[in-house]
């Protein structure tokens, strides 16, 4: 075993993922913590311009065509093959849509524990966020080594920016009989608004019951000239455009004011509207974990409130 | 195609969450329940995949709280069978329940294996990822459409910003879902109890397990978050007024 700490570096589109500088930042505490190095793993075609600005001591990388894109079979087998041969004490992947599919397949075929979810990592614990973010899950590893899938948002992006990595390339394992074939990526739709771009969103969730109750929060949204925005469960019941989405798999917004209606907060939520300046949150759960993140707080059921306040403004 | 939709019950979170003793778990006596919301999900996906191509569907799940309603519950909307895996503590870690579904998934010879995408409570990984390779299967999660073109799937992955990556693969594959291209259906009781009564639920035993997460846990707790929320109180009046104030001084 090594004492290093290996990052598994994200990009997509020919751009390095904020996740990346995070674990980076957070491995560097962590090395010196363990005595070892961080070395930042990449893979793809013609990447490796990408490492510029790593913060690590070194940036190993795979250059092969059949990684030009990601591929959850190609991405695999070509990570364990690197944690095999280093044996790393630790290993960060991002808890994201790319990391999900290489966090739990390398703990089986590298025997190591994998904790997921996690918004802190030491050396022998790593803290979760479970249950919607309504708890909190500190696990201790049974032996030294570990991969911990990080949630965005969770450290600071800066920490892992830096410059004066080594670059080694490193040999991709055979891919040449791959079941899973990329084939392209398909861009989102332009929608009729743009919520990225507004100063004031009011955003809706699952509390406001159906389609048909969607009105009210529009009038709120119209009398604030701003625009409505969503939870994911009100884009997959098709009654808001995926153009309105916040959250992991939807837009990152950071308006001056965000108006949660009836949203609880989990944390692919709070990962796209925590940097708003203020938040507002309407919820009648007063344990719903959106206070925790909320500038003002109301417990009032919505349909009471909202209508009130579309009267004062 | 032969698509094997495993099902799990979750705490729903609507409830107030509490720690047991221990401080280690949730209290779960007074937990309640429910079918975690992606399987609703993988379900549909399933059913769809089965009305275009034929096929049959199977449910499957590890024994636990009320997991005979929710097999019969899939079974309503229309699962050719239900199997439920005995034997086995409903409180394990997901690399033992995956390895224990692949034992009994890998006796079926599947095409296709439809989980849902995540939990609230998988701490050492996603099911449908551990269960692939224990399966030897490839695997693909945030999955959001699925298509059958002869013997291999077109498969849609979501990345953020709602951009989406497009895949062809050969079978058998688990797929972790996240969405299906329809708003999941809705069974009435009536048809639960119907189903209940004419269906015949399959029992398999556990078999070895043999695996664990080599993690245990050492605490559980309420994240104290920000915690910084300043909470307006008072009648409904009072509150939407404060509120018209805060935001009026914001913008
Ligand atoms: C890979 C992945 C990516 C994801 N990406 C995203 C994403 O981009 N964006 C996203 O939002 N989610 C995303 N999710 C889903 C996320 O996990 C949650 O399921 C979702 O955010 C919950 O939405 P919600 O808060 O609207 O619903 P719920 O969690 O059901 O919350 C509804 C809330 O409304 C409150 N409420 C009910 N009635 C009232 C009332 N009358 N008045 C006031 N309050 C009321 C309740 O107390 C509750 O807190 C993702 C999940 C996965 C697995
Ligand atoms: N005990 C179980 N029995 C059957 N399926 C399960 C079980 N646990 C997890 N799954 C499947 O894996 C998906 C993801 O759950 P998990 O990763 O455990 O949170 C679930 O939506 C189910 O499809």
């Amino acid at each position: 075993m090594s004492n290093n700490i290996f990052v598994i570096a994200e990009h997509i589109q020919g751009k390095v993922e904020d996740i990346t500088y995070e674990m980076l930042g957070k491995a560097k505490g962590l090395a010196e913590s363990s005595g070892g190095e961080v070395v930042a793993i990449l893979l793809g075609s013609g990447v490796k311009d990408l490492a510029g600005d790593f913060a690590a001591n070194k940036v190993l990388y795979v250059d092969d065509a059949q990684l030009a894109e990601f591929n959850p079979e190609a991405y695999c087998k070509t990570i364990e093959s690197l944690v095999s041969q280093h044996t790393p004490r630790v290993v960060l992947v991002g808890n994201t849509s790319q990391g999900m599919d290489i966090a739990a397949g390398l703990s089986i075929a590298c025997d190591m524990p994998l904790v997921a979810y996690a918004s802190e990592v030491t050396l022998n614990s790593v803290t979760s966020q479970l249950y919607g973010g309504k708890m909190s899950v500190e696990s201790n590893i049974d032996g030294d080594r570990f991969i911990a899938s990080i949630l965005a948002g969770s450290f600071s992006a800066d920490a892992g920016k830096g410059s004066g990595a080594t670059l080694e390339d490193a040999a991709a394992p055979d891919l040449s009989d791959l079941k899973i074939k990329f084939t392209k990526l398909i861009e989102p739709e332009g929608g009729d608004v743009d919520i990225t771009q507004h100063e004031v969103l009011v955003s809706v969730g699952r509390g406001i019951q159906n389609e048909d109750n969607i009105p009210i929060v529009q009038a709120l949204a119209d009398k604030l000239g701003g625009a409505l925005s969503s939870s994911r469960p009100i884009v997959d019941s098709k009654w808001l455009p995926k153009t309105r989405q916040v959250g992991k798999s939807g837009l990152k917004v950071k308006p001056k004011v965000y108006i949660a209606v009836g949203i609880s907060g989990a944390p692919e939520h709070i990962e796209g509207m925590k940097d708003a300046d203020c938040i507002i949150a309407i919820n009648t759960d007063a344990k719903a974990p959106i206070f925790d993140y909320a500038h003002f707080g109301v417990t009032e059921d919505l349909f009471d409130v909202v209508p009130a306040l579309v009267e004062k403004l | 195609m032969n698509i094997i939709v495993p099902i799990k019950q979750v705490p729903d979170l609507v409830e107030e969450l509490e720690i047991d003793s221990s401080g280690k778990d949730l209290d779960r006596e007074w937990l309640k329940f429910k079918v975690n919301e992606f399987d609703d999900h993988a379900l549909e996906e399933a059913l769809l995949l089965k009305e275009e191509s034929g096929g049959t569907v199977t449910a499957i799940a590890l024994d636990s709280n009320d997991i005979d309603k929710a097999l019969y519950a899939a079974a309503a909307k229309g699962a050719d069978k239900v199997v439920k895996v005995t034997g086995l503590d409903g409180n394990v870690s997901n690399h033992e329940a995956a390895k224990v579904l692949a034992n009994a998934i890998g006796e079926m010879s599947p095409d296709l294996v439809l989980t849902g995408v995540q939990s609230v409570e998988d701490r050492d990984g996603q099911l449908g990822v551990l269960l692939a390779h224990y399966l030897k299967a490839p695997h693909i999660s945030v999955v959001t459409g699925v298509s059958i073109n002869g013997d291999s799937v077109t498969v849609n992955k979501e990345y953020g910003g709602g951009l989406v990556a497009e895949f062809e693969a050969s079978t058998p594959i688990v797929l972790g879902i996240q969405a299906a291209r329809e708003t999941p259906r809705y069974v009435p009781v009536a048809k639960v109890r119907r189903a209940m009564r004419s269906t015949d639920m399959v029992e398999v035993a556990a078999g070895e397990a043999g695996v664990s997460a080599g993690t245990s846990i050492s605490r559980m707790f309420k994240p104290e978050g920000g915690g910084s929320a300043e909470m307006l109180t008072g009648s409904t009046d009072d509150i939407a007024n404060k509120l018209a104030e805060i935001i009026k001084s914001k913008i």
